[in-house]
């Protein structure tokens, strides 16, 4: 048994990050994101690690990425204009393959919008948020433990795939209290990136004719590579006409893309026999759980599936899913984001209806009952 | 014997990308001579760059280089200077990455007085681009965006780094190349913010529109306008027009090291538990 802790989501997220074992953080003060920031600027220095309060966004951002250089485990936590700033140095860090984690604690926007209420509808910015075409991992925790363990589960992503990863709860969840149990060392697994093996003559940073993760040398440690966030070749210096650029971003994709059961995450409730499902992740998550619980004690078969991993998405499972029930609901704290990639990856086979709301109340489980109920 | 600086720069990476009259081969060289006379180890050195011209030379060197984006090659080198602070980080940057999209970030590393090596390679131009006007371009020279002569006001850049808080300060210029040496070796061996502006020319993109008629002839205006600053100081005022300081222009010791500070703390803490075990 770990430790018992009453703890908010954005607290467990900072507890997650250090069991994981980062040791270096750089932010920006944002609601409803703070919080992370105010935790590891306790315990970081405690732990002979690195906090960073940086003059902005762009330059936390910038700080994790030199800090996961030299070796280190970097978070950064942020929320709405915050993650746009990132946006940039977010795809650096996925083209030059420099794990790191980036929290995205969802407000309602655009612009400044309401930074103290829950929004989703930062969730295809998550995706496309930077420019180019370029890998995405996304994970959705809804409860305060979920975030603790998801958050782990972040920087193991983020090391053996070496590509950021994003963690985008909302403000509900990353300001809600819930008791958590910090599982004791050893217990959660904790991954380091791959290393090399080769001596420093031989090494080739973005070599891929060993695999589509290549092994990763830390500054300072006789290595002297270079990393640009120009289109490189295996050595790392710039390439401009050639078809590795073409090969080498096919690459960047599909080590995401073809690891997708190791990283696609879900939860599917009551689904066995059911002919109405919820797809809903965070807060929306929570209230379709209710609902689902509520309408199966007046006996409709109604189930959800919410996923964890909402990048890359979980295509087959959806595609399943949609193949088994009449209808797929889609309650999401934007004006209709996630609802199309369902819509995607069901082609048809079922109908999809949407449940939106921006305006910094979450959805409730009566909107959702009321919801199974008229399309059952 | 002739100073060798193959053993400095890696295999088959040259010719760099610079123009014919470009004068950033001169201070790669200086940069190169100075690192050698500090005996420094190439795996303790990180070179960091943004985007421009000036942020491609870290390509070119046998280091643990890093480039990056434009404007942000402060805060990268941060995180890597707080996370090994027992390392020496050099940045590289133009005028227009140092103090237009980089401006808040410079003036922010020299606030935290962090043990960065700055060099401000000063084109007094976006070259990279093909010649806009920076905020380093003198008012009322021609520019591709100011086509009528700029109507814009330039930093004095070591002033800039001396307000904000960085406690070294120099200038240098690609013809006094010698000297050049000298002032970056003084801004390595410095604990804290290091910022040397080295003037340089863009005969492509500034020069050509601006009446220089050859590289040289750019080369000889700086001869002309940049004299010691101990000399400069003797000048009476009237006489000090369109003349301009060089050297170390500003050093203060003793003020508080960002990294110096931090691990300070760290190891407060660290006793204060024990105390408390």
């Amino acid at each position: 048994m770990g430790k018992i802790k009453l703890l908010q989501g954005n607290e467990a997220c900072a507890e997650g990050a250090l069991y994981a074992g980062c040791t270096f953080f750089a932010g920006y003060p944002i609601t409803p994101s703070t919080e992370v920031a105010e935790y590891m600027a306790r315990r970081l220095p405690q732990i002979g690690g690195v906090f960073l309060q940086m003059e902005d966004e762009i330059a936390a951002m910038a700080a994790v990425i030199g800090g996961a250089l030299t070796g280190c485990k970097s978070l950064t936590a942020t929320s709405g204009p915050g993650f746009s700033l990132k946006q940039e140095n977010m795809g650096f860090a996925m083209l030059t393959e420099v794990p790191c984690v980036i929290v995205n604690v969802m407000r309602g926007g655009p612009s400044t919008g309401v930074p103290t209420g829950p929004g989703q509808s930062d969730i295809m910015q998550c995706k496309w948020g930077t420019h180019g075409d370029h890998p995405a991992i996304c994970l959705t925790p809804a409860y305060v433990q979920e975030i603790f363990s998801e958050t782990v589960r972040a920087f193991n992503l983020s090391e053996k795939y070496r590509t950021p990863v994003i963690i985008a709860y909302d403000e509900i969840v990353g300001h809600m209290r819930e008791r958590i149990e910090i599982s004791d060392p050893g217990v959660l697994p904790v991954v380091q990136r791959p290393r090399p093996a080769c001596p420093p003559a031989e090494y080739l940073p973005y070599d891929d004719s060993k695999g589509d993760v290549p092994p990763m040398a830390n500054f300072f440690e006789g290595y002297r590579y270079h990393v640009t966030g120009l289109n490189h070749g295996p050595d790392g210096f710039p390439v401009n006409a050639s078809p590795r650029i073409h090969t080498d971003e096919l690459r960047l994709i599909r080590k995401v893309d073809s690891n997708r059961a190791d990283i696609v995450k879900f939860e599917e409730y009551l689904l066995e026999d059911a002919e109405v499902a919820v797809f809903a992740y965070g807060v929306s998550g929570r209230s379709a759980k209710t609902a689902v619980n509520q309408v199966r004690s007046e006996g409709v078969k109604a189930g959800l599936f919410r996923p964890l991993t909402i990048w890359p998405f979980p295509e087959e499972q959806v595609a399943g899913l949609s193949g088994r029930v009449r209808k797929i609901i889609v309650p999401e704290l934007s004006l209709g984001q996630i609802i199309h990639e369902v819509d995607r990856c069901s082609k048809g086979r079922c109908g999809i209806e949407g449940i939106h709301r921006v305006d910094g109340d979450p959805i409730t489980p009566a909107q959702i009952v009321a919801r199974i109920k008229e399309v059952m | 014997m002739a100073f060798d600086y193959s053993q400095y720069i890696r295999g088959g990476k040259l010719p760099h990308i610079w123009c014919p009259g470009c004068t950033y081969g001169i201070i790669f060289k200086s940069i190169l001579r100075a690192v050698d006379s500090l005996k420094l180890p190439k795996d303790d050195i990180a070179m960091v760059s943004g985007i421009g011209c000036a942020s491609r030379l870290p390509g070119y060197v046998d280091f643990n280089t890093l480039h990056t984006t434009h404007g942000r090659a402060l805060p990268f080198a941060t995180g890597i200077k707080m996370a090994k602070p027992d390392k020496h980080v050099l940045v590289v940057s133009g005028d227009g990455d140092a103090t237009a999209i980089g401006g808040n970030h410079f003036i922010h590393a020299c606030r935290r007085n962090i043990d960065l090596t700055v060099l401000v390679f000063n084109n007094y131009i976006y070259g990279m681009t093909g010649g806009q006007y920076s905020p380093a371009t003198p008012t009322g020279h021609m520019a591709a965006t100011m086509p009528y002569g700029n109507v814009d006001s330039p930093f004095d850049i070591p002033a800039l780094a001396k307000g904000a808080g960085a406690s070294f300060v120099a200038r240098g210029t690609a013809f006094h190349a010698t000297a050049l040496d000298k002032l970056i070796v003084d801004a390595i061996q410095h604990k804290g913010l290091s910022v040397v502006e080295i003037i340089n020319a863009c005969p492509t993109t500034h020069g050509r529109r601006n009446k220089f008629k050859s590289p040289t002839d750019m080369l000889l205006w700086m001869k002309d306008t940049f004299m010691p600053v101990a000399a400069f100081e003797k000048l009476p005022p009237e006489k000090t027009a369109g003349k301009f300081p060089m050297g170390v222009l500003y050093r203060k010791e003793g003020v508080p090291e960002y990294c110096k500070t931090y691990y300070g703390l760290v190891e407060r803490l660290k006793k204060q538990g024990e105390g408390r075990a």
